[in-house]
């Protein structure tokens, strides 16, 4: 049976960790590869890692530190932030991604949620989608870590990602992200009814309890989370353990057998 | 011990490279296919779609090579995902009215690759996750150590059928019945990614690499 995974984001800027509130007044957490080293001694069923910088500056993804990033991770990694072209994918690949996550680039060029799909397949395409709850209702999508409105509806944007080949696509609510009051509920069961493809949960997680909503009432098929990793005493093995006891399938730690 | 990793133009090779250097094996990267040869075995990685890396294949001489190799010199193989959907007859991948036949593969392994959707799976695709195996082939040595409900790493959309069920050595459950992981004689295959199962998949490469074969 497919487990649901528990992913925590990492955002990158510069030379740390960061998070933020509602994608602004970004805090330091701490450095990047000891978080990734601890998560992966930890088992985390996988990691999602952006460079929140990156985007519109034109510049290339920073390859060199995601090699670094990638020495100690044997988990499915995703690389976000800056990416618009194949070129840089393969090199994010061949730097120890497992995946890429597109969303800026994917509203100016969204053929290239194709082109990553057609060359590397659609299970290394996720498109992101930040979106933000309008005051009479519906979403819309942001572009630019939420700066940059793109006028699109966010059930047609995810459906148009999905028919371009992304694999999975990350919603992020703008509105909850770092609030830890809990997912735009929603937000994410509008997502995932309008798609096929794997959801993954992202903005507001603050509790377990959280997760299991957004898993049993929403829909999702795995749950991201930042803030309430990195600023409470919340664990991905705790959220696990809450998820198992709602009767939500997880992963569970690797036990050899009598003869390992 | 000599670990060849093909690098015939695709794949997440950095993955797959770590994942054997943290056995402390120290895997070389094979990017011309003359130099198969060099190696004691080999792992073919995979990640993206059964008709691009059947043609990478195919334009580097890598197929021809690799039959040489692993059917005439018995070399070991493991192929992770594509690379083990490469070992098929054929790819149903792309495969339409204008295509029917599908996409030649390695055909070390009877059988064909086709969407999991036309294989009774009505779940959401691709199959993405943490899936536990089933079924295991007891005493297998690829699986020693590695108790049924263990759960690896599964990103795809296509299901390898094999014509011979004994060459099926584990399945996992996603909306019906999936090939988890395949063998015939020294050619292995897992749908699932070892390189990112964390502590199983780094028991499973170590059985591949220090099985008999290698």
């Amino acid at each position: 049976m497919l487990k649901v995974r528990v992913i925590p984001t990492l955002l990158w800027k510069s030379f740390g960790l960061v998070k933020g509130v509602g994608f602004d007044s970004w805090r330091r957490v701490g450095p990047v590869l000891p978080a990734i080293k601890v998560y992966n001694q930890r088992e985390v069923d996988e990691l999602v890692l952006v460079d929140i910088l990156a985007h519109g500056t034109g510049d290339d993804p920073d390859f060199e530190s995601v090699n670094d990033f990638g020495q100690d991770c044997f988990v499915p990694l995703t690389v976000g932030g800056g990416i618009t072209n194949l070129a840089q994918v393969q090199r994010l690949l061949r730097a120890g991604a497992d995946k890429v996550s597109v969303n800026t680039a994917a509203y100016e060029n969204p053929g290239l949620i194709t082109e990553i799909a057609m060359k590397f397949g659609a299970q290394c395409a996720v498109a992101s989608i930040d979106a933000r709850a309008q005051p009479d209702g519906g979403w819309l999508c942001f572009s630019h870590a939420g700066q940059t409105p793109t006028g699109r509806e966010v059930a047609d944007w995810a459906r148009e990602l999905e028919d371009r080949g992304a694999g999975e696509i990350l919603i992020t609510s703008i509105k909850r992200d770092g609030t830890m009051e809990g997912y735009d509920l929603a937000l994410i069961e509008r997502v995932a009814g309008a798609v096929r493809i794997p959801v993954i949960a992202s903005g507001g997680a603050g509790s377990y309890g959280h997760m299991v909503c957004a898993v049993q009432q929403a829909g999702a098929s795995a749950v991201a989370a930042a803030s309430m990793f990195h600023f409470t005493e919340q664990t991905p093995a705790g959220a696990k353990a809450a998820l198992a006891a709602a009767g939500i399938p997880v992963r569970k730690p690797y036990q050899p057998d009598r003869d390992a | 011990m000599k670990v060849g990793v093909l690098d015939y133009g695709v794949g997440n090779l950095g993955s797959v490279l770590r994942a054997v250097e943290a056995l402390n094996v120290s895997p070389v990267l094979v990017d011309r296919a003359v130099d198969i040869h060099l190696n004691d075995c080999l792992i073919l990685p995979g990640v993206g779609n059964f008709i691009d890396c059947a043609r990478l294949l195919a334009q580097g001489g890598w197929m021809d090579a690799l039959r040489q190799e692993v059917l005439g010199y018995d070399r070991p193989l493991l192929g992770v995902c594509v690379g083990m959907q490469l070992l098929a007859d054929v790819g149903l991948e792309g495969a339409g009215p204008d295509d029917p036949q599908g996409t030649p593969g390695l055909g070390f392994i009877p059988g064909q690759v086709e969407h999991l959707s036309t294989l009774g799976c009505a779940l959401r695709l691709p199959h993405v996750g943490w899936n536990g195996i089933m079924n295991t082939t007891p005493r297998d040595g690829l699986f020693a150590g590695i108790p049924d409900g263990t759960d690896f790493y599964f990103v795809h959309s296509y299901g390898f059928v094999a014509k011979d069920p004994a060459d099926v050595l584990a399945t996992a459950d996603y909306g019906g019945p999936v090939t988890a992981a395949v063998r015939r004689g020294h050619v292995w295959g897992t749908q699932f990614h070892p390189e990112k199962s964390s502590r199983a998949g780094s028991r499973l490469l170590r059985n591949f690499l220090s099985g008999p074969q290698c």
